[in-house]
């Protein structure tokens, strides 16, 4: 595994992740890990004690982990939401919309590659878990606020 | 027709810069073929048997004179001057180069054009009524809602890698010219009992190797909620579906294995839950959208009346033509299946054609339907004539719309990897057998729909008539199917019985097609005559 890219200011997690039934075992356990197909709803009510989840991609092509991640961070979970596995830098973007801010991809992302990508698309189409401003709210600014 | 504005180019030529980028990387060697395959697929590029094929969208069928145009350049620059209109409203180019593919891109965004998510496992090219803004019978036009939804399901981040393809139509008839119950979600517009407009909603309808037909899960969803809806119809599916297997992962699998009422009940919970969080555009939008959706100067006061003393002309007027909302106003069919012609193809002459009639007789707007025919879609009537002339002398003025000859096929094994048996030629020999108009008008209305495998391109399952091409210990067999519909009244085909090899199926067909002709009762088509009878009342006639 690479190095973790990271677009968190807080000081990181030092505890591993453990999985979903380890975690609901260790009382004191701050980490978890959801694999895919795992139902994330489970961990809605215990997400005050937890300050990592790892969301693991087993192929790129799984996209399961986008819908695990975004409904998370609509649960109110403001911790480090981590992406791991197959994790290209194609699909950064579409993640970092979905709520996740740090990333341990299988293997490394050219960082070159990773910047000219998040700069790329100047507006989005649709809410999601970034806070950027859809582009029917910017052509509405007197809604903006609305 | 709807204009982009800067944030719509913007994202556009983002797109084609994204594409450029990810292509140079896949000749560096940076990307795997496994890792650019789905990049490329999202941008409408498949590799072929015999060359890249680019997909290029065409949203909900609505295209105008400059964006034809610029479809024929590209036809003649980086293709073999021709293209082919498919059954999902877009066109394809079947020659298509790797390294050109970022440059014919670009040249689309230059005329408002992308080929985002024509393929892969994404949020496909919106359809709608090819009607749509002109039809006699439609409530409203739906084509503000179906360009809200182009706008909305392009690069939805939660739903980036969806287990499958998924396909949305959007129909304000009752009248179905859209096959709308054959898509994976579908909207039709309708009015309440208190006079409001919203959506009567299906969901897991599809074609494919396991045919389902969808089913209607809400009467009435208020029009300023479809996104919240339908996210929640996409997440629905996109946790719970199948991982492990591609032909059990599209959404009509989970709905079945689920049931319509589970299905609509996770749905309706899931949408409770994205209602409060702001994902539903406001009025102003929609009415901005709308607004380039107005209705181009019509003229008043012109006559009705049209000069119908040439027989082909009038064969023509009366085959393909249909009422207009306008008065002195028509819809015009233009037929892209010339006998002994590969259905939906048209060369880049021909296309230049339809953009200069379009400028002289239709406001500029241009339609594809999913019969892979053109629309011009608001003539007026005292120049149907001229059109007639101008079409006739390019090949375009068959009179065949939703005849025999008027044949949806795949590409089949002439172009596709993954067909089993070829089916232009099929398609070919049968507007042969029936080339005599006389003929194809005592029969009447008579969908065939012909699919080179499994996968079901070519919509055997909603045919008339289907033939769906299989391969048995190495040769090519074909199987006949009878009672599909993708109309209002829609329905699944099923097959008669053992296969015919490509001359027999041919044979088999016109023996159905005289039976009926045999004992169809007055103002019966092919299809009400299958209906009142069943397969049974056919078996004979075509196992003779």
């Amino acid at each position: 595994m690479s190095d973790t890219l990271r677009f968190r200011d807080d000081e990181a997690a030092d505890e591993p992740a453990v999985s979903l039934d380890a975690f609901f075992d260790q009382p004191e356990a701050d980490s978890v890990r959801i694999e895919a197909g795992e139902d994330v709803t489970v961990l809605f009510p215990h997400l005050s004690r937890v300050r990592l989840v790892e969301i693991d991609f087993p192929r790129f092509r799984d996209g399961r982990g986008f819908s695990t991640a975004r409904m998370l961070r609509e649960a109110g979970y403001t911790g480090e939401l981590k992406a791991t596995g197959d994790v290209l830098v194609d699909l950064v973007w579409f993640m970092r919309r979905c709520g996740f801010d740090s990333f341990a991809p299988d293997v490394a992302i050219d960082p070159a590659v990773l910047e000219a990508s998040l700069a790329r698309y100047p507006n989005v189409y649709q809410n999601a878990a970034d806070g950027a401003v859809p582009i029917w709210k910017l052509r509405h600014p007197d809604l903006a606020n609305g | 027709m709807y204009k982009y504005d800067q944030y719509d180019q913007a994202m556009v030529d983002a797109r084609v810069e994204e594409f450029r980028d990810q292509t140079r990387r896949r000749i560096e060697g940076h990307l795997t073929d496994d890792q650019f395959k789905p990049l490329r697929l999202k941008n409408g590029l498949y590799l072929q048997l015999h060359a890249y094929m680019l997909r290029v969208s065409i949203p909900y069928g609505t295209f105008d004179s400059r964006q034809m145009r610029k479809l024929a350049h590209i036809a003649r620059t980086y293709d073999r001057g021709y293209g082919h209109f498919t059954t999902r409203q877009n066109i394809q180019y079947n020659w298509i180069k790797l390294q050109d593919a970022p440059d014919i891109l670009g040249e689309l965004a230059t005329v408002e054009m992308h080929a985002i998510q024509t393929s892969g496992e994404s949020v496909r090219n919106v359809s709608a009524d090819q009607y749509a803004g002109a039809a006699a019978d439609e409530i409203m036009d739906p084509r503000p809602w179906a360009e809200a939804i182009r706008q909305i399901t392009n690069f939805m981040p939660e739903f980036s890698y969806l287990p499958r393809k998924f396909k949305i139509a959007v129909i304000a008839s009752p009248v179905d010219r859209a096959a709308l119950r054959w898509h994976d979600f579908a909207l039709r517009i309708v009015r309440n009992d208190a006079g409001e407009i919203g959506f009567e909603v299906y969901a897991g309808g599809g074609m494919g190797r396991t045919p389902f037909i969808a089913h209607k899960i809400r009467d009435f969803l208020p029009t300023g909620q479809v996104f919240s809806y339908l996210q929640a119809v996409l997440r629905v599916w996109n946790r719970h579906a199948r991982r492990d297997n591609i032909h059990k992962q599209r959404m009509k699998i989970l709905v079945h294995e689920l049931g319509q009422e589970e299905f609509a009940r996770q749905v309706e919970e899931a949408f409770e839950h994205f209602l409060p969080l702001g994902q539903d555009i406001p009025p102003a939008e929609y009415d901005r959208i709308a607004a380039y959706f107005t209705p181009p100067p019509f003229l008043d006061g012109l006559s009705e009346e049209i000069d119908l003393s040439d027989p082909a002309f009038a064969a023509w007027v009366r085959r393909q033509t249909v009422a207009h909302k306008a008065p002195g106003y028509a819809i015009a069919n233009i037929s892209l299946k010339p006998v002994g012609g590969i259905p939906g193809d048209i060369s880049a002459d021909q296309m230049d054609l339809v953009a200069d009639l379009a400028d002289r007789f239709s406001f500029g707007e241009i339609r594809a339907t999913h019969a892979q025919n053109l629309v011009l879609p608001h003539v007026a009537r005292q120049d149907l004539h001229t059109l007639w002339q101008e079409l006739r002398a390019a090949g375009l003025a068959d009179a065949n719309l939703d005849l025999v000859t008027d044949i949806i096929a795949c590409p089949g094994l002439d172009y596709c990897t993954l067909a089993n048996a070829r089916s232009i030629p099929v398609a070919q020999r049968i507007a042969e057998r029936f080339a005599d108009l006389e003929r194809q008008e005592d029969i009447g209305e008579l969908k065939i729909k012909i699919s080179g495998c499994i996968n079901a391109c070519g919509h055997h399952h909603a045919g008339n008539i289907g033939i769906l091409g299989v391969d048995r210990k190495g040769t090519e067999n074909y199987q006949l199917l009878l009672g599909g519909s993708g109309d209002e009244e829609t329905s699944q085909a099923k097959i008669t019985g053992p296969g015919f090899d490509e001359e027999g199926v041919v044979d088999a067909l016109e023996r159905a097609v005289e039976h009926y002709r045999a004992v169809r009762e007055p103002g019966e088509r092919f299809i009400d005559t299958y209906r009142r009878l069943g397969m049974d009342g056919f078996k004979e006639a075509i196992y003779v």
